[in-house]
């Protein structure tokens, strides 16, 4: 609550600072005769530098208290706790953590209760700094702004320069994003092949993680954990693989259909309705996959003698195939349409059949756009996550038949990482070389499909 | 030039003609097979539509119905509030649970332990509750003897259905003889009803299929998305604005467009490893919280944002700016009162979009902690909550049959959302958005 | 050689046209065609006779219908969507717009050179192989080299590109893609050719070697071209028709049209006080 009012405050000094700079700016208006700029541009002007310096010194403040309290906390571990085996500053933290929540069970340790009092302390004083510092700030910096205002300065040009600045910081974001993934992504990853070899990684055939307890415990089964990410790729890419033999017909018939065949008002009516199948959540497929469709194919499998798992691999790829049809479908419509009018014209002109016109002229000058369009569909497929989670299981086989269960690389990454984990574990860090992998596979095949579809487009202008 | 005097005889026309009649029939049979393989492709995409949506449906409906059953409650007034203040803590203390199973007594008449037994399983867990509650808001029902609904138990509520078999050997059945007798019972003395349900709306996370419902992971979810919304709305259109208006074309603005296209092909999943690395990790914020959570589907959401809102601004056309030019506008008067209200429309539409695929989303909310199993439900966006998608993930995994149903309507109630905001965009796109 | 005969014993027409509409020996003969797109007519009651192996220019403003007459010979107004063609075409005593006929052959037999040069996006020999190769006039491929090398050489392309068949036809000069759509066009031994302003997007040298090709070409077949060139009807055509706001305002001898207009909006064109 006391941060709402806060909140409140910040932006009510500012605004109190907008209407005493326009006061006064009419009134060096009324005296002069004339100002640089329109009377509100002086407002603002004090407005932002009262608001923009105490926002910023804030999330400062907020983000970086905790970063310097993890630091300072070192202190007052024991040095005996520091060195031992198992350390772990996240355990040690949580520990504290939990002290300060109240959820702790038994006597705890001297040490904890001694460093969550501190820790207490110093956000109590971190809390109260950043309150009064905004707010002084944020007084202050409306008094700058207000002193500086006389007839000849340029308010309106320098709002536009500090708000031209706040745009261009917010698109610095994505890039911070970019750099956020990256970094958290690669030194996790360092430090997964720190422990195992990432030859071992990349073309190991085992995929084990689940004994690291028993070899941390160090009960003789060191050896059993492995890391051999090959099942998972080859299972990714089976499931893929089974998706696109569902949408690349579907998808590829239906754009032809919809391109060539269709009247504008089938078309209008066609292409919203395929564009659902895009727009329903993964997590309503992958539930659709493991209630309806992997028990349908399991009793239909044994009805003609097959023996289907029941998490299998043409489950979760059937469905996901169903998925990404709207993917195959509007990219390749917007690439056949892409084709000129007048290379159809010419075709039609010679006496061509619509099917003529379609398999013999419009696809083979629009392939390189279809086979993006693919490609996208792939980048889609691969990085799916909730289906597989739910209807492909985590048994991590290495098998090319779809009729077996088989995992993939966002199905692990998902399952390591979800509930409590330990940071510095083999099977924890798995999880982000996996990830890693995940993303410069995705990227590739999107770069290479946009420079596809791009020089394609650039063909017909 | 010489060979353009000369004309070299092709084939006769006559010649031709009659080879294009001959063999024109075929042709247009291939034509013909094309468009219904055509057609039949789009009618399978469609009939996997339909599929998808009628199984769904077939289970979701009955998921929000449930059966119950009327009893008349004697609200002894000792026994319900042992304290005599009336306080939760004296209500919820109290012996409701004996108050309610006299009343069920009554009317089905166990005999022996056994039996007293195998009435219990009956009555939903939450009978008591549900008494406790009554009478702390209105304590002027204590004394009397008033009729009560309670939710059966969940297994009786599958048996009901047809989901537990009368004709299934007892020793396979989750339920009796015993307990099937006693409900036959129920049923004949016409106290069994089969209604909307009240829990599916209003209730919270439950292992109980029978009093389990959506509204925690629904307040979750909207507290999710509004900060989704609050980071991602404002800092997306800034970055379009920037960039359609004022980036200077440089390798700076090149490698933000970059950025920008990538992030949108990056799988969500990884969003999610964003969230649980920095967020958590760095930044020690608390797992399973709104506030991550929105975090990271801001970011997630933030190219769609920036992709459609830059498609905006752009459709305007360079005529009004020049108009605003003309009189003497600046650069960023030009843009934020010519440009961007012509543009807003594209920008709503573009927003609710990516919001729409934000309630969907799951895989990274996983990685935070939302999935958390959690009773409460949510007063901010700090305390741990889950949201909607996840709910169904989670109830999909339950073992209980009528898990299944409550999952399919969990997934109506997303779907409707999901719809409804898509309507939206649609109405803004076709009403608001200007074809220049 | 057309010969004026206002006594044929065609069906009774009413025309406003100045001038002779029909010939001895017609090869089309269109009789009060309308064009409607949706509700808007772009053709009002035009009926005209194309006969065989001559060269008929139709001329006039933009927008006065001649393209769209031009398209309703080889009905390429189907493929337009809300087009209505009334009145009838009759080519070779067959009423084309009859709900039997099938528009293969019907396009087979007449063929079609565009505004902009549209090669596929294919090699040379494919783009010239295209025709015969759906509609079957090859049955080996020594015949069907022979037909691409032959058409080519009607077009006047085949020294220019007999070494490199294989390379795109999009890679050829503006004036080179035309012919290699001429030589297309020919390469399924049509009768009639329509030319829609085949040479508005080229060069005045590219144009000339056009304008020499179709001189060549109308001793082989009855060409149709549309064009605002008036300089360009005079070079080539014997007979020209000029049209005004969907309407067939005059048709004569060429030389005559353009000496001696008999209508004044006719001579308000010629003269370059419209257009």
């Amino acid at each position: 609550m006391i941060t709402f009012y806060l909140f409140l405050v910040l932006l009510l000094i500012p605004t109190i600072w907008f209407f005493y700079g326009n006061k006064t700016a009419q009134k060096i208006k009324l005296k002069n005769g004339k100002l640089h700029s329109l009377i509100h541009y002086y407002g603002l002007f004090v407005l932002l530098y009262s608001l923009l310096p105490s926002i910023f010194v804030y999330i400062i403040i907020l983000v970086g208290d905790d970063i310097l309290f993890s630091y300072l906390i070192n202190d007052y571990i024991p040095e005996k706790i520091k060195n031992s085996s198992d350390y772990n500053k996240v355990i040690v933290m949580t520990q504290i953590q939990n002290i300060l929540d109240g959820i702790y069970f038994g006597e705890q340790p001297d040490w904890v209760k001694l460093a969550s009092e501190k820790i207490e302390h110093w956000s109590n004083l971190s809390l109260l700094v950043n309150y009064s510092l905004t707010i002084s700030i944020s007084i202050i910096g409306g008094f700058l702004g207000f002193r500086r205002i006389n007839p000849d300065l340029r308010s309106r040009n320098s709002v536009e320069t500090i708000i031209i600045y706040v745009l261009g910081f917010s698109s610095l974001l994505a890039i911070l994003t970019t750099v956020g993934i990256v970094f958290s992504v690669i030194f996790e990853s360092l430090r997964f092949f720190a422990i195992i070899p990432a030859s071992e990684f990349l073309f190991g055939l085992t995929w084990n993680p689940q004994f690291e307890g028993a070899e941390r415990a160090g009960s003789g089964q060191e050896g059993l954990a492995s890391y051999g990410s090959v099942p998972l790729f080859v299972g990714t890419f089976l499931i893929s693989f089974v998706a696109l033999c569902i949408a690349v017909p579907i998808g590829l018939y239906s754009a032809i259909y919809l391109s060539e065949y269709a009247s504008k008002k089938e078309r209008s009516i066609f292409k919203p309705l395929l564009e659902i199948l895009a727009g329903i959540p993964t997590v309503v497929y992958g539930f659709f996959a493991a209630l309806t469709v992997a028990p349908m194919l399991r009793s239909g499998g044994t009805l003609i003698g097959l023996d289907v798992a029941s998490e299998s691999a043409l489950a979760a790829g059937f469905v996901m195939g169903i998925m990404i049809i709207p993917f195959v479908s509007s990219l390749s419509d917007d690439v056949i349409n892409a084709v000129p009018q007048s290379i159809r014209d010419a075709g039609y002109a010679l006496g061509s059949t619509k099917n003529e016109v379609v398999l013999q002229v419009i696809l083979p000058a629009a392939l390189p756009g279809i086979i993006g369009s693919i490609i996208l569909a792939v980048s889609r497929a691969i990085g799916e996550t909730m289906i597989v989670v739910m209807a492909a299981g985590l048994a991590a086989n290495l098998s090319f038949n779809p009729l077996d269960a088989v995992t993939t690389v966002t199905a692990q990454i998902v399952t390591i990482l979800v509930g409590d984990q330990e940071f510095e574990s083999a099977k924890t860090l798995s999880a982000f070389a996996l990830a890693l992998t995940l993303i410069v596979i995705t990227l590739i095949l999107n770069f290479y499909a946009l420079h596809i579809v791009k020089k394609y487009r650039e063909q017909y202008e | 030039m010489s060979n353009n005097n000369k004309n070299y005889t092709l084939m006769d026309a006559k010649k031709a003609e009659e080879i294009v009649r001959s063999n024109v029939k075929k042709r247009r049979r291939k034509d013909i097979v094309l468009k219904s393989i055509g057609q039949f492709a789009i009618f399978v995409a469609l009939s996997f539509l339909v599929f998808l949506f009628v199984s769904i449906f077939a289970k979701g409906i009955p998921g929000f119905f449930q059966h119950y059953v009327t009893l008349e409650v004697n609200l002894d007034q000792k026994r319900l509030d042992p304290k005599g203040d009336l306080s939760p803590d004296s209500l919820y203390s109290g012996d409701a649970r004996k108050l309610v199973l006299e009343a069920l007594y009554k009317e089905i008449n166990p005999k022996g332990r056994k039996q007293k037994k195998a009435a219990k399983k009956i009555l939903s867990s939450n009978a008591e509750i549900r008494v406790a509650q009554m009478v702390l808001e209105n304590p002027s029902l204590l004394g009397k003897t008033i009729p009560i609904t309670f939710a059966l138990d969940d297994d009786i509520d599958s048996f009901l259905r047809g989901y537990i078999k009368r004709d299934t050997p007892e020793s396979d059945r989750r339920i009796n003889n015993t307990v099937i007798k006693f409900v036959d019972v129920l049923v004949e003395k016409k106290l069994v009803n089969y209604k909307f349900s009240d829990y599916i709306l209003s209730g919270s996370a439950s292992r109980s299929p029978e009093i389990a419902g959506v509204k925690g992971a629904l307040i979750g979810s909207i507290l999710t998305l509004f900060v989704c919304f609050i980071l991602s709305f404002p800092i997306g259109v800034a970055t379009a604005i920037y960039l359609e208006g004022f980036a200077a074309k440089n390798r700076i603005t090149e490698i933000i467009e970059i950025n920008i296209n990538n992030l949108a092909a990056v799988p969500s999943v990884v969003f999610g490893i964003l969230g649980l690395a920095i967020f958590i990790g760095v930044f020690g914020m608390p797992r399973s919280i709104p506030l991550v959570g929105g975090m990271v589907l801001g970011i997630m959401t933030l190219p769609t944002i920036i992709i459609s809102s830059r498609a905006a601004i752009s459709a305007v056309p360079p005529s009004i700016l020049d108009a605003a030019y003309g009189v003497g506008a600046s650069k960023l008067q030009t843009m934020f009162h010519h440009v961007i209200p012509l543009a807003i429309p594209g920008m709503l539409t573009g927003t609710i979009i990516g919001m729409a695929r934000a309630l969907g989303e799951t895989a990274p909310l996983l990685m935070i902690g939302m999935v958390a199993f959690i009773v409460d439900i949510p007063n901010s966006i700090q305390e741990p909550a889950t949201v909607l998608p996840v709910q169904i993930f989670m109830w999909a995994d339950f073992a209980e049959r009528m898990f299944v149903n409550k999952t399919s309507s969990a997934t109506i109630i997303l779907l409707v959302f999901l719809i409804l905001m898509n309507g939206v965009a649609i109405f803004l796109r076709n009403k608001l958005e200007r074809r220049w | 050689m057309v010969i004026m005969n206002y006594n044929n014993n065609n069906m009774d027409i009413e025309t406003k046209t100045i001038g002779n509409i029909f010939t001895e020996n017609p090869k089309i003969t269109s009789r009060n065609v309308n064009v409607f797109y949706h509700d808007k007519q772009a053709i009002n009651n035009v009926s005209l006779d194309i006969s065989s192996k001559e060269i008929i220019s139709l001329i006039g403003p933009s927008g006065c219908g001649k393209s769209t007459f031009l398209r309703c010979f080889n009905r390429m107004n189907d493929t337009i969507d809300g087009c209505k063609v009334e009145g009838n075409i009759v080519l070779d005593d067959q009423d084309i717009y009859h709900p039997s006929v099938d528009v293969v052959p019907l396009r087979a037999k007449i063929g079609m050179v565009f505004q902009k040069p549209n090669p596929f996006p294919k090699s040379i020999y494919d783009n010239v192989a295209y025709g015969p190769k759906i509609h079957g006039l090859a049955s080996t491929k020594d015949e069907l080299d022979s037909i691409v090398e032959l058409s080519l050489k009607n077009a006047g392309l085949w020294n220019e590109v007999k070494d490199r068949l294989q390379s795109p036809g999009t890679g050829l000069s503006g004036g080179q893609q035309q012919r290699l759509c001429i030589a297309r066009a020919i390469a399924v031994s049509p009768e009639i050719i329509l030319m829609d302003e085949p040479c508005s997007a080229l060069d005045p040298i590219a144009t000339a070697k056009i304008e020499e090709l179709i001189h060549q070409l109308g001793k082989n077949y009855s060409i149709v071209i549309v064009t605002h060139s008036m300089q360009q009807a005079a070079r080539v055509s014997q007979r020209t028709a000029y049209f005004h706001l969907g309407e067939l305002i005059e048709v004569g001898l060429t030389k005559q049209i353009f000496t001696t207009p008999q209508d004044k909006q006719t001579e308000a064109y010629i003269s370059g006080r419209i257009g």
